[in-house]
């Protein structure tokens, strides 16, 4: 029986043609906006989650705090010594001590200037197998430096992708950085942060000898031996450098960073991010749901007569709002349907606009089962809702009144 | 026997300040195989009365008997099912429904009533024959002329067998030819046994098909006429 009445229902709406797939606007505009915000918005968290670079399990970066904000190797920051870093190579639990450098650099090619940040590559094989893995560089053309290669350098996809010298740059031309010539060695892979893809590694050396840095030290990073110790090498570096500046907890100048504390940050920042998200999919679909009851109630307006007529032959008020009923909520099924189609190819062609765009960022459109599955769920009970209040005014006008319109 | 009565029957509508009296107290009774005709101007309430009667209205004041059963006490539900298993409609704008077919719109009453598929699809054909519309039984109300139309709702109103065929100015909206084929039909189906009532303006289309008349003005009846050995004198 309720299957006549599906049929009957599906009938109408494909008989009505254009008209339908108006009624249904609403429903995908509403679902198409949640759907891609929600696509969206997973793969925004990725992409912070890649920008904030969350340290690896066993390292730790220590670093002076500035009396003013500013990027690392600004003047605003006051700098590391070496007797800092002899500090943190004999505190107990520390693996491998590296001093690193990153400063504001120029880069001529071509007779063009881009500006970038330098940043240090150490001697030793071992120091510098830390820095890569600190970077999570790999080399998507030539090849990573190694200890002896001075006079090269390493450059972030940033300046591959961009045709920022009106020339192409390659692997073995020749850049000035500071007025000094370059090889190009190597182009790292793009990473997911855009900090790294900006970046133009050179051997610590050459970096020092065209800033002509003394014996200062912009931050050090540090690999502990055991990943489990961390926490607590992390204490014993604090309690080391407080002592040695005579400062009270609360009153440090330094900063030590710790894959727990840079997550922590991270999360703090997802969390607004997915308030954020979930409340302007909350308020599309609200107007959405709006939309589908407005043109519903128009569309059963316009059928009044209709309703009439079938009263008419015979048929009960509870028979009327079961064919309404049906029919608002195929179309809130079918608009839920097309609406996340809609929606996925939206997140896409964003994320693949933002992907393509300068800046680096990879946005990725990440699809949830469940998240799909709701939108069309609450699409399906949307139709039926918005429907039945117009299905049942219709139904118990008195049948020679609904037969007047 | 009794059939249908109307029994000090109103029907008052408030227009803006007004109080419109479209029925003023009548009162009939119309016999089974009776072919009655409500005659009277626009106005004269004839309408109203043949929705009191086919229970698509319910009266202000007044009884409105169907097998001596007062329907103006029933509710909803079962007014629903009198209409559906009693009554069969024929309206002058024809009111099939746009988007069903002409054999789905005859299917449809039966649908109302519970009949399985198969025995829709029978019947809907069975009556689409009868009204001579086999080969268009495909078709859109507006693929057909006024007439075919008229027909299909013919074919509709017979769906279930009811007993009681109403017609609201059912040649209204048709040419001659085809309004006199509407009317041969209705003619045969009280000849098959069916209460005919029959509402027109026009004094022929009475007096050629009906048995009795009732010539309604201002709400009220005015006069009944009767055929007699195929001369119409007054009754009442």
């Amino acid at each position: 029986m309720v299957t006549d009445y599906l049929l009957l229902a599906a009938r109408n709406i494909r008989r009505r043609g254009i008209r339908s797939w108006l009624t249904m606007l609403g429903i995908f505009l509403g679902i198409a906006a949640v759907v891609s915000l929600i696509s969206l918005g997973s793969g925004l968290q990725q992409a912070v989650t890649g920008q904030f670079g969350a340290l690896d399990a066993d390292k730790l970066v220590i670093e002076n705090l500035g009396a003013g904000f500013g990027p690392p190797g600004s003047t605003a920051v006051a700098k590391l010594t070496n007797h800092d870093f002899k500090l943190v190579q004999n505190t107990a639990g520390v693996e491998l001590a590296v001093k690193r450098y990153i400063r504001p650099m120029q880069a001529v090619y071509n007779g063009v200037a881009v500006f970038g940040s330098a940043a240090s590559l150490p001697d030793s094989p071992k120091e510098l197998q830390l820095v890569y893995d600190f970077l999570d560089a790999e080399p998507l053309q030539g090849r990573l430096l190694e200890e002896t290669s001075r006079g090269q350098v390493i450059l972030g996809s940033h300046y591959l992708e961009e045709d920022h010298f009106g020339k192409p740059l390659a692997i073995g031309k020749t850049i000035l950085i500071q007025n000094q010539e370059f090889k190009v060695a190597g182009i790292l892979k793009r990473s997911s942060n855009f900090m790294v893809n900006h970046l133009i590694l050179m051997p610590e050396k050459d970096l020092r000898q065209i800033l002509r840095i003394g014996n200062e030290i912009d931050f050090i990073a540090a690999q502990v031996s055991d990943q489990n110790q961390l926490p607590s090498v992390a204490q014993r570096l604090e309690q080391a450098f407080r002592k040695d500046r005579r400062q009270k907890i609360g009153e440090e100048d330094f900063s030590i960073q710790t894959p727990q504390q840079s997550l922590s940050a991270v999360n703090t920042i997802l969390t607004i991010i997915n308030i954020i998200v979930s409340g302007i999919a909350a308020i599309s679909l609200l107007i959405g749901g709006m939309g589908i009851a407005n043109t519903m109630y128009t569309s059963i307006l316009e059928r009044t007569k209709e309703i009439g007529i079938m009263k008419a032959v015979g048929a009960k008020r509870r028979i009327i709002l079961l064919i309404f009923l049906l029919e608002s909520g195929l179309l809130g099924l079918i608009g839920g349907i097309v609406g996340v189609i809609i929606g996925l190819l939206l997140a896409s062609g964003i994320a693949g606009i933002v992907s393509q765009a300068p800046g680096g960022i990879q946005l990725i459109m990440r699809f949830s089962w469940p998240w799909i599955l709701a939108a069309i769920g609450f699409s399906l009970f949307l139709g039926m809702i918005s429907g039945i209040f117009p299905a049942w005014q219709a139904a118990k006008l008195p049948p020679v009144e609904a037969l007047r319109k | 026997m009794v059939l249908i009565e109307l029994a000090g029957a109103e029907k008052h509508y408030q227009m803006g300040e007004t109080l419109v009296r479209a029925i003023d107290g009548i009162s009939l009774k119309i016999n089974r195989g009776d072919f009655a005709a409500i005659m009277g101007p626009s106005g004269s309430g004839k309408s109203t009365a043949l929705n009191l009667v086919g229970s698509l209205d319910l009266p202000t004041k007044g009884a409105v008997y169907l097998d001596s059963r007062n329907i103006s006490q029933l509710d909803e539900s079962q007014l629903a099912q009198i209409r559906g298993q009693k009554i069969g409609f024929i309206f002058q704008s024809f009111n099939l429904i746009a988007n069903l077919t002409a054999k789905e719109n005859v299917m449809l009453p039966l649908l109302f009533q519970g009949a399985s598929s198969e025995e829709r699809q029978q019947k809907a054909q069975e009556l689409l024959q009868l009204v001579n519309l086999t080969d268009r039984m495909g078709h859109y109300p507006n693929q057909l002329s006024g007439g075919q139309q008229q027909r299909v709702a013919i074919a509709r109103a017979l769906a279930n067998d009811p007993e009681i065929i109403l017609a609201d100015e059912p040649t209204g909206n048709l040419d001659t030819q085809a309004g006199e084929q509407v009317m041969a039909f209705l003619q045969e189906l009280n000849r098959r046994g069916k209460t005919i009532i029959l509402v027109t303006h026009d004094r022929n289309l009475a007096r050629n098909h009906a048995k009795i008349i009732y010539s309604m003005k201002d709400g009220k009846i005015e006069k009944i006429t009767k055929k007699i050995n195929h001369k119409w004198e007054a009754v009442s």
